[in-house]
């Protein structure tokens, strides 16, 4: 048993913790202070506890959560990698906490340090030059898909649609509708793959781009990439790299030489930045030679002097952050990617292709598209992956990502990443294959040994208590 | 594990023997062979960067950084600094909040989803406003989200949004990205002395307004005295009064929600992170009517199946992994594990903390600003107005020769336009503002 919290259960028959305010909570009045009364709020209500009770109640959080040192987390699409403990080290320096108003002769050292992770994430990427403004991965496409907006428009052609094979991820066509473009949606061949012919019919004059996330939210490499990049070429867009699943590729493969023109990297999830409950994360993102100039607007570079400066790109986009993006993720980033170098990077995804592939013999469960790569994607067959998943709680391990992609029926998408051995491994095979064994009874009562047990999601969102006030609202 | 690690990974555990094992169970000589990529694009050649060992980099990366000079900072602008309790480094940095992720099995994350709704809370208590979202990348970003709602909510079309004309440009740059997709215009209203010209923001106001963008306190650190009047223009035309703050004004500050604010939003990271080059914490609050079209994640309350209270992330029919393009935004990575440290940070200073910490902030730009008007060659403050946390000063010199010559006696400022400087003191500088005030003796 990796990780077992039933005994949370004994405590108390309503709650696990109570929230600060439950235990002791202070009004203020808001009065006699510096400023006129009818400028000033009146009273203020907030928790009031000593700072050694506060720590016990956030160590106690702490044990009520489940993180990738408590064991495997093989979320699909997440990359949940282990974080090196340095990277957060160097993120604290104090070198590192400077105001972003600073004089760039006065930052050298972080602007050195901007300039290098660019040239590196280009290295990567086979990109010509990466801005590192985007704070998160779909801010990253949000970038992306402006710059491709921009580059039309300066070719005084504009485009309205673009093109997103059913398989991806939300976010792009959440990306694409809020920069204002229709979407197209393109249907995945019966291999798994974008279909050529229905990626022709689907092209046209008003085509600004295609969004293609390689491997693909199956885990498959698009073979064809080469000519559905020409495809979008020869219609005038551009085609653009969803970097969620880089980890597959590092040093193997780099999107730049299969024709992509723009892409994003996560730097939260390829390069270990750790995902710290769901961000912050970065999103930096790539582009060939041609878009430099649409770049986020400042943009660090080295100048021939050997400093480094920061500059407006000729026809940015602007702005897509208020400063610089989340830069101690960029800090960590480059900590990650020059820890390992060029030929550990490789060996990252080799070693990420192979745990995947490894896992997947493992398993008695259909995995019904390969060859895939650093993720695969498991059907449960008769039983509902999302309660499948809460089954695997009970054997202490993090459940794969579940009900997506749709061309899977009962998806249970698996990455176990690199990181992981192969004891481990087999442990989580083990945990996948006794829940296949298990009656729908009792994967419908799971799970019992996590702190909570199963928790009705209809009535959160059907009763909104979204704050401690609306909790004491309810019991009045 | 009996023989050793692989060389050249340090984050891998496998051994030779392991990848021997593994191989042959998936019938591969090599683990390049799984790899199903066409050779026309399969990568043969260098990365062209060198591995290091931790050690060797991290004295690498301390002195890169230590290429940056060591100033005192006075500055702010929307970026600003409370001193952050040990606690909250050593508590957040506990393994099981940093590396865990989005609460989607929520059995097993009870205890981020607390947290994290004692963030909305904190912030539900701040602006008065009912529904908190657990957090958006930035101040500015969550600008951007508050003008495409405001679009969104509106029951007649409405493709205009009205922000001051002193605003940051980082949110000024931010909001007109946003805006692009929706065709909203971004126009101006004028200000007053640095506080909402209140006729000239009835003139630039009609009926084709989505948004009414307001600061307090702004840009220029002036405390704004017609927040309610802002609120006022905004109803009588069916348009949003979103209000820009942070966590430490509300403490003090006139009440968003008493003001008639719709939506708060903000930077909070000078709670529980600091000077980060930038690197923010963004809050969007707003009322309960627009609960279904808030962007981002929100946590709720509800029960297990054993009845106890339990958290989980709710009404994700709002976002994209399920509403693809009709999602209210694309967000869905956000600022979480900073909003953790909000909280943290908010809960040791406790109320009375929070409001000292407040009003030490009208105070202290207060005597800064009295100290340096004292000077020869500079007016401080520049603007008749009470102050939070800093202030405009006038100098007869050039302001940016002012702040160079500042920066040669190692003190970083802001200069704003030819004859304006911006100084920013907080708890964290306040120690050296003799130091600052002799400094800027000496370079009038």
């Amino acid at each position: 048993m990796i990780y077992d919290q039933a005994s949370y259960r004994d405590d108390s028959d309503e709650l696990y913790e109570p929230l600060l305010v439950e235990k002791a909570s202070k009004e203020v009045a808001v009065e006699d202070g510096p400023l006129p009364d009818d400028l000033t709020r009146d009273t203020l209500e907030m928790p009031e506890l000593s700072e050694p009770e506060l720590a016990r109640h956030y160590t106690r959080l702490s044990q009520m959560n489940y993180g990738v040192e408590n064991g495997p987390f093989p979320l699909g699409s997440c990359t949940m990698k282990y974080n090196p403990k340095y990277i957060d080290q160097v993120a604290g320096l104090d070198d590192a906490a400077v105001h972003p108003d600073r004089s760039e002769g006065s930052v050298q050292g972080v602007l050195d340090v901007m300039a290098t992770v660019q040239d590196y994430l280009a290295s990567i990427g086979g990109m010509d030059e990466v801005t590192l403004q985007p704070p998160a991965g779909a801010a990253g496409e949000f970038t992306g898909i402006a710059i491709a907006r921009a580059y039309h428009r300066a070719n005084d052609d504009e485009r309205s649609e673009v093109i997103i094979p059913d398989s991806a991820h939300g976010t792009n066509f959440a990306t694409a509708a809020m920069a204002g473009f229709d979407v197209v949606e393109l249907p995945s061949g019966e291999d798994g793959r974008v279909h050529l012919e229905a990626l022709e019919e689907a092209v046209c004059d008003d085509t600004a781009a295609l969004m293609l996330t390689n491997p693909n939210t199956l885990g498959l490499f698009e073979r064809d990439i080469e000519q559905i990049a020409d495809v979008v070429h020869d219609a005038g867009g551009l085609v653009y790299y969803d970097g969620a699943n880089l980890n597959a590729l590092l040093g193997q493969a780099r999107p730049g030489d299969m024709g992509f023109d723009i892409m994003h990297f996560n730097l939260h999830k390829t390069f270990a930045v750790p995902h710290g409950g769901g961000g912050p994360g970065a999103g930096p993102v790539g582009v060939v030679e041609d878009l430099a100039e649409f770049l986020p607007d400042p943009h660090a570079r080295e100048t021939d002097d050997g400093d480094y400066e920061l500059y407006e790109p000729a026809q940015s986009i602007g702005k897509v952050h208020g400063y610089h993006g989340n830069w101690l993720n960029s800090l960590r980033g480059f900590a990650y990617i020059a820890r390992l170098g060029g030929d550990g990077l490789a060996d990252t995804s080799e070693k990420a292709v192979l745990n995947a592939n490894y896992l997947a013999t493992q398993v008695d469960l259909e995995i019904p598209y390969g060859p895939f790569h650093h993720e695969f994607v498991a059907s449960a067959g008769d039983l509902d992956a999302a309660d499948f998943a809460k089954r695997m709680l009970d054997y202490g391990v993090h459940p794969p990502t579940t009900k997506w992609p749709e061309l899977v029926p009962e998806a249970l998408m698996t990455e176990p990443t690199e990181t992981e051995s192969i004891e481990t491994l087999d442990a989580l095979a083990t945990a996948f294959d006794n829940v296949l064994a298990e009656d729908e009874a009792t994967l419908a009562s799971a799970p019992n040994r996590t702190t909570a047990g199963h928790i009705d999601q209809a009535s959160a969102a059907r009763n909104p208590r979204l704050s401690w006030h609306a909790l004491e609202d309810g019991e009045e | 594990m009996s023989d050793t690690t692989e060389p050249g990974n340090p984050f891998t555990p496998h051994t030779p023997s392991d990848v021997e094992q593994m191989l042959d169970a998936v019938d591969a000589d090599d683990a390049t062979d799984l790899f199903d990529i066409p050779s026309a694009v399969r990568f043969d050649g260098e990365l062209g960067i060198d591995a290091r060992g931790e050690q060797e980099l991290k004295r690498e990366i301390t002195e890169t950084l230590a290429q940056n000079d060591e100033l005192v900072e006075f500055m702010g602008r929307g970026h600003f600094a409370h001193y952050v309790p040990s606690m909250v480094d050593e508590l957040s940095m506990r393994s099981e909040f940093v590396t865990s992720y989005t609460q989607y099995q929520p059995e097993i994350a009870q205890g981020f989803l607390q947290a994290l709704f004692e963030f909305q809370s904190m912030l539900v208590e701040l602006t008065g406003l009912e529904i908190a979202n657990c957090s958006i990348y930035d101040a500015a970003t969550a600008l951007g989200e508050a003008a495409t709602l405001a679009q969104r909510v509106r029951s007649t079309s409405g493709d205009r949004v009205l922000v001051p004309e002193l605003l940051h440009e980082g949110k000024r740059g931010v909001l007109e990205n946003y805006a692009d997709g929706p065709d909203l215009v971004v126009d101006t209203y004028p200000m007053d002395d640095a506080n909402v010209d209140v006729d000239g923001l009835e003139a630039a106001i009609d009926d084709d307004v989505a948004m009414v963008y307001a600061e307090n306190p702004t840009v220029r650190g002036t405390v704004e005295e017609n927040a309610s009047a802002v609120g006022d223009l905004a109803d009588e035309h069916d348009a949003l009064f979103v209000l820009g703050s942070d966590p430490v004004a509300m403490s003090l500050l006139q009440r968003p929600a008493d003001v008639g604010a719709d939506v708060v939003v903000g930077e909070a990271a000078m709670l529980g992170l600091g000077t980060a080059y930038g690197m923010g914490t963004g809050i969007f609050a707003t009322r309960e009517d627009y609960l279904r079209q808030v962007p981002g994640r929100l946590v709720g309350a509800s029960e297990d199946d054993d009845g106890r209270r339990a958290y989980t992330l709710t009404l994700q029919t709002r976002e994209q992994h399920i509403r693809r393009e009709r999602a209210t935004s694309n967000i869905c990575t956000n600022q979480a594990w900073l909003a953790l440290r909000v909280a943290m940070h908010a809960a040791h200073l406790g109320a009375d903390g929070m409001v000292d910490l407040a009003e030490r902030m009208v105070e202290l730009p207060t005597e800064l600003a009295a100290d340096l008007d004292a000077l020869d060659g500079i007016e401080a403050p520049v603007h008749d107005r009470h102050h939070f946390r800093e202030f405009a000063a006038r100098t007869d010199r050039s302001a940016a020769d002012v702040a160079a010559d500042l920066e040669s006696e190692g003190f970083a400022v802001h200069a704003i336009d030819d004859h304006l400087l911006q100084v920013c003191v907080t708890d964290v500088n306040e120690h050296a503002t003799d130091d600052l005030v002799a400094a800027m003796e000496a370079v009038l």
